[in-house]
């Protein structure tokens, strides 16, 4: 059998039996796990929210602070990280013709390092040990259980990632000459990213736990600041790039129109693997410790990783008006009409694609060192993270779950999950605009994030802010409805949908495509770019804060 | 790999927009010093009391309207914690922290500026309005984070 008919015979295979059933197991654990810290990361939020408005009182044993460390954690690592393996593990069975056996047992130790990690954290956190926020900055001190918890965390992540290279790995060896398909090529990328991305946060937590246990005295502050935020801002593309290879390959197939360009899909990927790490250095442009020089080359690093998006923006829109008119949309705006507005599978990620204009703006002016200063550490990033985070990539997270979940549980999904999806859809987004809005409209006044609710002793200026904390408080109750309507969702379609085939939406070339160029396989390549790039903007402003004196560990909480 | 016309004229749109938001960043920063806050000195952060100028915080008239402010910030306040200024003074700050990270916002001013230990940080402002300016803590510090202001009174 030469390679191309042995391809069709094993999508034959797929196509009839459907999902390999223990790939199946093991991405909707990871998606039961999700939902899991949707649910409770939700609540918290809600809880906080309140708080924050002046509306509700915490009681002290699990305070504003204690609420505020476990929501962040729950929803920006565990919610976001667990999906992302699930969803990927399952494309990668589908695209590769199903997991490799010891591909599928990796999963299920990453599984398990990341529960232990969760469970380490989660109980810190609980017993009033670990309210640091999950940025975690030191000369704070948590229990060193809490960074364990971390290790654990990003153990699991590593090895989630080397077992999609090694089934991408096998994959190319028996596809001699072929490209992966592109979903495939997307998750390796987001695998690449985490690998990379996750190097500075695992030093500076491997540092934090001897001197959490008391075995070093003092930890340099900046340094660790600085490692944070090379991990924490790649986290936020990984995210990002997670939803954008749904929005390049299932949507269109969902919108019955074929897929926009291949190759300069796969230019998009390459490009947001190389150049995203040293976008971390805007978190940190009214530091101490920087340069005025080397914040002003940061402002570059950060906003070429706008480009991708750019072409992103394009592709999107290029695809939906090719599809509204071949559907017969006439005129400048009539395609725009003939999309399926009432298809929650298109809905969802359509909003979290708009979404992205005003949260992708909002993120290219703050990168501007001036810009950013007006508006650092207030709730105007909060709000710009609820936009980015909360809709763009939770609904197309959530638009995925329409089709993965049934695909991945053999049962369908019906016209009733449908419409209750369109109303979990527009409570979520309307839920979000009265959140962030006001959130960015009060951040811009000078509310801080990160505050249990204050007056400042009744200062004029403070108490002129509350107004918009109360649409705060509206939109998170809207969202909780919303996250309990989305929780419910997920578990019909888990375990009480009816029986049935569902569809892996993926969708196909035009036939005028061109083919992508070879060298976009070349991973080794990519990744000494991206190393060159990380070693561009890191190598110096790092050596500058080396030397700086220790600081000994405090627990102010 | 071949773009579309309509790409590439949405491209370089995209891309001179970004371009023009470096020339303005850049110019602002280098032109008319309006770099973000920088400090690149460090001190010993469990020696702050006895390491000058932060032995001895306050308020010290250095020129003509011109005031330096010697602050240290602790968990939860500022020390000094209570300062009155002259409208029309250009106030320069000199700042460390004694023990976690801290971040000092003046609402209603440009002052934002993260304060950690280890280094010193410096920002400066001219204070032309009269009023009592609201001073935060605007980096979580701790349980009383939300407690840790202060404020200017400009007159």
């Amino acid at each position: 059998m030469d390679l191309a008919e042995k391809n069709v015979f094993h999508h034959k295979i797929t196509e009839a039996l459907g999902v390999n059933a223990k790939d199946a197991t093991l991405s909707l654990t990871f998606l039961v796990v999700s939902f899991t810290a949707l649910l409770i990361g939700g609540v918290l939020g809600l809880l906080q929210g309140l708080n924050r408005a002046g509306l509700f009182e915490l009681p002290a044993w699990f305070d504003y602070y204690q609420t505020l460390t476990a929501h962040g954690i729950l929803l920006l690592l565990v919610f976001t990280t667990t999906f992302a393996v699930g969803y990927f593990y399952a494309a990668l069975s589908h695209t590769l013709g199903g997991l490799l056996p010891k591909v599928r047992n990796m999963g299920w130790i990453a599984f398990g390092c990341m529960v232990i990690g969760v469970v380490f954290v989660a109980a810190t956190i609980i017993a009033g040990e670990a309210s640091v926020m999950f940025t975690f900055y030191p000369p704070m001190q948590a229990s060193p259980w809490f960074y364990i918890g971390l290790v654990f965390l990003v153990v699991g992540i590593w090895i989630a990632a080397f077992g999609a290279f090694i089934n991408v790995a096998h994959w190319r060896k028996k596809h001699k000459g072929q490209h992966i398909p592109l979903l495939a090529f997307f998750a390796t990328g987001v695998f690449v990213m985490l690998v990379f991305g996750s190097i500075g946060v695992a030093v500076e937590v491997l540092t934090l736990i001897p001197w959490a246990f008391g075995w070093k005295e003092t930890i340099n502050v900046m340094l660790s600041r600085t490692l944070f935020w090379s991990f924490g801002h790649t986290l936020v593309n990984i995210w990002y790039l997670t939803a954008i290879s749904a929005w390049y390959v299932a949507v269109p197939k969902i919108i019955g129109g074929k897929g926009f360009s291949d190759a300069l899909t796969r230019l998009v990927v390459i490009l947001l693997v190389i150049l995203n790490i040293p976008g971390g250095f805007h978190h940190q442009i009214v530091d101490p410790g920087i340069t005025e020089s080397w914040k002003f080359i940061h402002v570059f690093m950060s906003l070429s990783i706008g480009f991708p998006s750019l072409m992103t923006a394009f592709a999107m829109f290029a695809v939906f008006e090719r599809t509204g008119r071949r559907k017969g949309g006439k005129g400048l705006l009539g395609w725009f009409k003939k999309l399926p507005w009432g298809d929650v599978r298109f809905l969802a990620p359509f909003i979290a694609m708009a979404a992205f204009i005003p949260g992708g703006a909002g993120g290219i002016a703050q990168t501007n060192n001036q810009l950013n200063q007006v508006v650092h550490n207030s709730l105007w990033v909060v709000g710009h993270f609820h936009l980015t985070v909360g809709v763009t990539v939770a609904l197309t997270f959530f638009g995925i779950s329409y089709w993965l979940i049934p695909y991945l549980s053999k049962r369908k999904f019906t016209p009733q999950i449908n419409r209750l999806g369109i109303i979990q859809t527009i409570l979520w987004t309307v839920g979000m605009l009265f959140m962030a809005g006001s959130m960015h409209a009060v951040g811009l006044l000078g509310s801080p994030r990160r505050t249990s609710y204050t007056t400042y002793g009744n200062h004029q200026a403070a108490l002129s802010w509350d107004p918009y904390l109360i649409f705060l408080a509206i939109g998170g109750t809207l969202l909780i409805v919303a996250v309990l309507l989305m929780v419910y969702i997920a578990v019909h379609l888990m375990f009480f949908a009816p029986k049935g085939k569902t569809e892996f939406p993926i969708a196909e070339q035009e036939a005028d495509a061109y083919p992508a160029p070879k060298w976009t396989e070349r991973w080794g390549l990519t990744i000494v770019l991206l190393i060159a790039i990380v070693a561009m903007g890191y190598v110096v402003p790092i050596i500058e804060i080396l030397d700086v004196p220790g600081s000994p560990p405090f627990r102010t909480w | 790999m071949k773009l579309h016309r309509a790409e590439e004229i949405w491209l370089i749109v995209g891309v001179g927009i970004i371009i023009l938001a470096m020339v303005f960043t850049g110019y602002q920063a280098f032109a008319h010093g309006m770099a973000p806050p920088s400090g690149m000195e460090t001190l010993d952060p469990q020696k702050v009391d006895e390491t000058a100028p932060f032995d001895n915080p306050g308020i010290f008239e250095v020129g003509a309207d011109e005031y330096e402010v010697v602050m240290t910030l602790e968990a939860f306040r500022f020390n000094p914690n209570e300062i009155e200024i002259p409208a029309g003074s250009e106030v320069h700050f000199t700042m460390t922290s004694k023990d976690v990270v801290h971040g000092i916002q003046v609402i209603g001013t440009n002052i934002n500026a993260m304060v950690t230990p280890g280094h010193v940080q410096r920002i400066s402002q001219k204070f032309d309005t009269p009023g009592e300016y609201l001073v935060i803590c605007n980096e979580y510090c701790g349980v009383g984070h939300q407690m840790m202001a202060m404020t200017i009174v400009v007159k």
